[in-house]
């Protein structure tokens, strides 16, 4: 079922998602992969304060291609989710309400997902291109440094995701396979 | 003798990593478009039709197939009468790469040490293979590989009593393993044979062979065959969110190998399958 949806992700929203959804999320949301979790897993090690608010916000595992002049970014699509499993369920427990990737995740983050009533969606891996479309402005907030690690703000408008992992644990990955399995 | 001026090869492979990030090749493009058409799943056909138009958006607008263009793996098939002039043709190469994916607006995605993890800035180095072979003649691949995939990829040092059965479970287990990290349909490259680092190789020059090329080896094609029909019976399909089509193609090469063993590499590959082939 088709639905659009707001981000920030309230709770309600959150909550009426069931796997398998086709969703086109609106608003904002922030790029986070590998090196930008680290440094956000070390920062709170040390009591500090994280650069982005995680309350109802949703990230996406996403380093793009630059951006030819003119444009908002370059190709822009998922990177495999279960690399940042390890900071994962910390960061949900600290009020964050989505990801965006690809692939299988731990039980541990499975496990987060159900007690924070969160959602993991998949994006279409390796459809950059078509995926740059819904994102009308990015803008490096933290960790410039890091290049195309670095955490972005995007302003995006009907960006195409799936639900993979719902509030409630379900999983698209595992019966899908058992569906269309021989 | 032929003289050839490294400057050539800079400005081949310049071009060659900006169109393989772009342009997917002609058997590739047909392959996802028999993908599209054949697919059972609803979910699954509307994502390989997603990935249709992404193509053609890619080479439309010039921005790269997927936001991960990879770490450039060449491959330089040196004739033996061909003699290099104007400098270092190892610095010829990376310097391609350099300019390629700078003036192609591509990702830089190398890190200098696997450890300390520091960006290099410019793609570089590249992966690079060097082949002698007869001839006069230099053809040169251009294999940009993406780690989604890569890092699904595995090696196994089988025992010759484990024969065809082992092998073939071997690239089952590394493909359901791989499950939707890899990003399917994939094209799955395996090497058989030789050495631990050999049969890598293999899987890893398996993956530029066009993927409606089947082996001229008997045994191999029908394995390669099988192999195909079993992969897209696991019900994986495209984006791992279940349908028929988890592979494309698979593509086998085997070497001699040694009295006790039997080495397999599967390298997986996504369906950005890229690869950019040149003779000078």
């Amino acid at each position: 079922m088709d639905k659009y949806i707001s981000v920030p992700l309230t709770d309600e929203d959150a909550a009426s998602l069931t796997a398998g959804d086709l969703v086109y999320l609106s608003g904002t949301i922030y790029t986070a992969r590998d090196a930008a979790h680290k440094r956000m897993h070390e920062a709170l090690e040390r009591g500090e304060q994280l650069p982005l608010e995680l309350k109802s916000n949703v990230i996406y595992y996403m380093g793009p291609s630059p951006a030819r002049p003119g444009r908002a970014i370059g190709s822009a699509g998922p990177t495999t989710a279960s690399r940042m499993d390890k900071y994962t369920p910390c960061l949900l427990d600290l009020g964050l309400k989505g990801m965006i990737g690809k692939g299988k995740r731990a039980p541990e983050v499975r496990d987060a997902v159900v007690r924070n009533g969160a959602v993991y969606f998949a994006a279409v891996g390796g459809a950059g291109a078509l995926l740059s479309r819904a994102i009308i402005s990015s803008e490096v907030i933290a960790y410039d440094d890091l290049g195309t690690e670095a955490i972005r703000k995007l302003e995006v408008r009907d960006f195409p995701v799936i639900v993979v992992m719902d509030p409630r644990g379900n999983d698209l990955y595992e019966t899908a396979v058992k569906k269309y399995g021989v | 003798m032929k003289i050839l001026n490294v400057n050539e090869v800079t400005r081949n492979i310049r071009e060659m990593c900006i169109e393989a990030n772009h342009f997917l090749s002609k058997d590739m493009k047909e392959a996802l478009q028999n993908a599209a058409d054949a697919e059972e799943a609803p979910l699954g056909r509307q994502i390989l039709l997603q990935l249709h138009e992404n193509m053609q958006i890619a080479g439309e607008d010039m921005i790269p197939i997927c936001q991960d263009t990879g770490m450039a793996v060449i491959f330089m098939e040196i004739g033996q009468e061909v003699r290099f002039e104007g400098g270092s043709l190892e610095e010829a190469v990376h310097e391609g790469v350099r300019q390629g994916y700078g003036e192609g607006f591509l990702r830089k995605s190398v890190v200098k040490d696997p450890i300390i993890r520091e960006n290099t800035k410019d793609n570089t180095p590249a992966v690079i293979h060097y082949e002698i072979v007869q001839g006069d003649g230099v053809k040169i691949t251009v294999a940009p590989k993406g780690f989604g995939s890569e890092n699904m990829s595995r090696i196994f040092m089988l025992k010759p009593a484990d024969g065809i059965e082992g092998v073939k479970e071997a690239v089952l287990t590394a493909v359901r393993d791989a499950g939707p990290n890899a990003c399917p349909p994939l094209v799955v490259g395996v090497g058989i044979g030789g050495t631990f680092e050999k049969c890598a190789f293999m899987a890893k020059k398996a993956l530029t062979r066009p993927v409606d090329v089947r082996s001229s080896v008997p045994y191999v094609r029908d394995m390669e065959l099988e192999l195909l029909q079993k992969i897209n019976s696991m019900g994986i399909g495209p984006g791992g969110l279940g349908g028929k089509t988890t592979a494309l193609a698979v593509n086998v090469d085997t070497y001699p190998t040694h009295i006790a063993g039997l080495p397999v590499a599967v390298n997986i590959c996504c369906h950005v399958n890229r690869h950019v082939v040149r003779e000078l």
